[in-house]
């Protein structure tokens, strides 16, 4: 457990495919950086400065997913130098909007895009963090809720176990007293297969979440979808619903193949 | 002015002209008036000074999983149902704090952090809801554990009740015996009489404090005739109810039916999502949580609304009890239709229609428990023929 640790602990935040939206969450934090800032040596933070303090850190944040093979080398690298592992964003726990070319051939993407496809070294997939390395905390969103944040950071300093509900926003857009979209709107809202997190965010502007959370505990896809098409969404609307920045999460994986025709 | 001085059970009338006047003397007696308004195509409660913020000419249509406002053709002031909130969310608020502490030079310092609650004025509580919050005050007030939060918002509160004119499209308060008139457990009970040029509310007066604030409105007493308006209207709401619900063995009928098929059937289609449990005015369960600043030097201790419909909240030593959703949606019901009777001596459920409404996957629990009944009664008949 850190509190024993007489120095204070460093923290280190490592960017893979990524926008760094999420560790721009961190600055967004406002007063908290500051005591964030005091509690911790921050010894990596690419946004901010290039300067690289050495190894082993007390806490990584993980940013985006795996794309490349060096990223393949490097994200064990930083499992080797860190105590806690925490990987923060959409990107990091599923695979992110990138993860798109999960469903394609990437070398028909880069054939398109860059001029001379032979000099790009890239995987066929974008994948989780978790898939190659023990991941000890997740947070999901894109991006991640800086409260969301600070409770972890503040969780690991004081030795507890973070709360990072795995439950549907339903419950938060309740307990914030939002009317409900879907049924006092008719609009489509993917909040009862979607993890809480981000306060209810869309439904509290009268939008239907779209899902950056990634699916919930037991998410159950199949029965959303079905009241969807009841409110007139198209076969077409549920796939690319399904297809945003979690599209490579099993749950929302397999909910939009299922409504793919070939 | 009529100065005899109102008594428990007395029965007088108010125009509706003079209905603003019942929202000032509450104002004047320092209470904060909460009561239905629209926000976001919605009838949902909030703080009000004034009565013409009430959804005046509204009604809502709701079904299963839907709700939607309408236009009424008169302007009556209380002609819709219950909405999305309940007032649960002021008796036993989706969050609060039980304790905080700081770190002192010696050690730390705890205090609790009830505050002082807020004396609040509810302006059009349904019968359904009444009977709701006698179920809470059973859960936190009776026994060995009393809810001190809880108790000190209960307590400073002042009841305007209205008694139903208009069924809802997913009430089932009259299966129940839960409404759709209010017995109990109010200061006020209003019924809104809207015919022609007439419009005033009958007002039964149902303590001291009501009789108190009644004094002090400008009122009539009532005419036998105006007694006898209000009553109709209430027995024809009795007539229209959008739900029924046979109540008659239920208990038993559940407690031998948990492998019933159904729950199968509403594993698949059950979302999980726990907006049930979030709406109805008797769900009670909260999560604790404990907040700690990044230096450590403050922490918060809060509870929460929590739901029988999260995997943290069947979370034991060692795994989860209740796994998949068949059964999570088999505790829920079996809670609010047997389980509650054992525990509380009365149903969980008042029949007041808004986990019917706010279901996202469109479960109805009144047709659910139908098809456990009917599929039970075709059964016995089958074993009756047989023998
Ligand atoms: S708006 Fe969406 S997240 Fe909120 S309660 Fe409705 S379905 Fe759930
Ligand atoms: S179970 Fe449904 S109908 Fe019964 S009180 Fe709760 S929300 Fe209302
Ligand atoms: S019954 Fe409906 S509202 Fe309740 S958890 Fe299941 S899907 Fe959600």
């Amino acid at each position: 457990m850190l509190p024993q640790i007489k120095r204070k602990p460093k923290l280190a935040v490592w960017k893979f495919a990524s926008c760094s939206g999420c560790q721009l969450s961190l600055l967004d934090c406002e007063d908290d950086l500051l005591s964030v800032a005091g509690a911790v040596e921050i010894a990596n933070l690419p946004e901010v400065s290039r300067t690289m303090a050495k190894g082993p850190y007390d806490i990584s944040l993980v940013e985006g997913s795996i794309t490349t093979p060096a990223a393949l080398e490097h994200v064990q690298e930083v499992r080797h130098n860190s105590k806690y592992v925490v990987t923060i964003g959409a990107c990091a726990m599923s695979g992110g909007i990138q993860a798109l070319r999960n469903f394609k051939d990437v070398r028909e993407f880069t054939r398109i895009v860059y001029a001379q496809p032979e000099y790009i070294s890239t995987l066929e997939k974008s994948t989780p963090i978790s898939d190659h390395i023990k991941v000890d905390y997740e947070l999901a969103g894109c991006p991640v809720s800086k409260e969301q944040l600070i409770e972890v950071i503040s969780a690991l300093i004081t030795g507890r176990t973070p709360e990072i509900p795995t439950s549907s926003l339903c419950l938060e857009c309740k307990r914030r007293g939002v009317v409900c979209v879907m049924s006092a709107h008719g609009t489509p809202c993917l909040g009862p297969v979607t993890r809480a997190g981000c306060g209810a965010l869309c439904p509290s502007y009268n939008r239907g979440c779209y899902g950056c959370y990634g699916p919930k505990e037991r998410a159950n896809t199949a029965s959303l979808s079905k009241h969807w098409s009841q409110l007139g969404a198209t076969e077409e609307q549920i796939v690319r619903v399904f297809r945003g920045c979690n599209a490579n999460a099993a749950p929302f994986k397999k909910e939009s193949e299922a409504h793919e025709h070939h | 002015m009529v100065n005899l001085l109102l008594e428990n059970g007395d029965l007088v009338v108010i125009e509706q002209s003079d209905f603003q006047q019942l929202l000032d003397v509450l104002a004047e007696r320092t209470y904060q008036v909460v009561g239905p308004t629209i926000r976001d195509s919605a009838i949902i409660y909030d703080e009000m000074t004034s009565y013409t913020k009430l959804p005046i000419g509204w009604t809502d249509v709701q079904g299963k999983g839907t709700y939607r406002l309408k236009r009424r053709e008169d302007d009556a002031l209380f002609g819709y149902t219950v909405g999305p909130h309940s007032w649960k969310k002021y008796l036993h608020p989706p969050v609060s704090y039980l304790w905080r502490t700081n770190t002192t030079a010696d050690g730390f310092q705890v205090t609790t952090a009830i505050e002082e609650p807020p004396k609040l004025a509810f302006i059009g509580v349904r019968a359904c809801e009444l009977q709701a919050i006698a179920a809470q005050d059973q859960v936190f007030l009776q026994g060995r554990f009393v809810d001190a939060d809880y108790k000190a918002r209960r307590e400073n509160i002042f009841v305007v009740a209205v008694n139903c004119v208009q069924a809802g499209g997913t009430c089932f308060c009259a299966s129940l015996k839960t409404g759709p008139k209010a017995t109990s457990g109010f200061d006020l009970a209003l019924t809104e009489v809207l015919t022609g040029t007439n419009h005033y509310f009958l007002v039964e007066i149902g303590s001291s404090a009501g009789a108190d604030v009644m004094q002090a409105v400008t009122h009539q007493p009532a005419s036998p005739a105006q007694i006898e308006a209000a009553e109709a209207l209430v027995e024809a709401t009795t007539q229209q109810m959008g739900r029924t619900l046979e109540p008659l063995d239920l208990k038993e009928l559940l407690y031998n039916s948990y492998e019933h098929p159904q729950w199968d059937e509403l594993g698949e289609r059950c979302l999980g999502c726990g907006s049930c449990t979030m709406v109805c005015p008797t769900c009670f369960c909260t999560t604790t949580h404990d907040t700690i600043d990044v230096t450590g030097e403050t922490t918060a201790h809060s509870k929460k609304w929590d739901s029988c419909f999260t995997m943290t909240f069947s979370y034991i030593h060692g795994g989860n009890v209740r796994t998949p959703l068949r059964s999570r949606y088999r505790q829920w019901l079996m809670h609010k239709f047997a389980t509650w009777l054992d525990q509380f001596g009365r149903s969980g459920c008042v029949g007041c229609g808004r986990c019917i409404t706010w279901c996202p996957a469109y479960i109805d629990i009144t047709e659910e428990i139908r098809a456990i009944q009917e599929s039970t009664n075709k059964q016995e008949e089958k074993i009756g023929g047989k023998l």
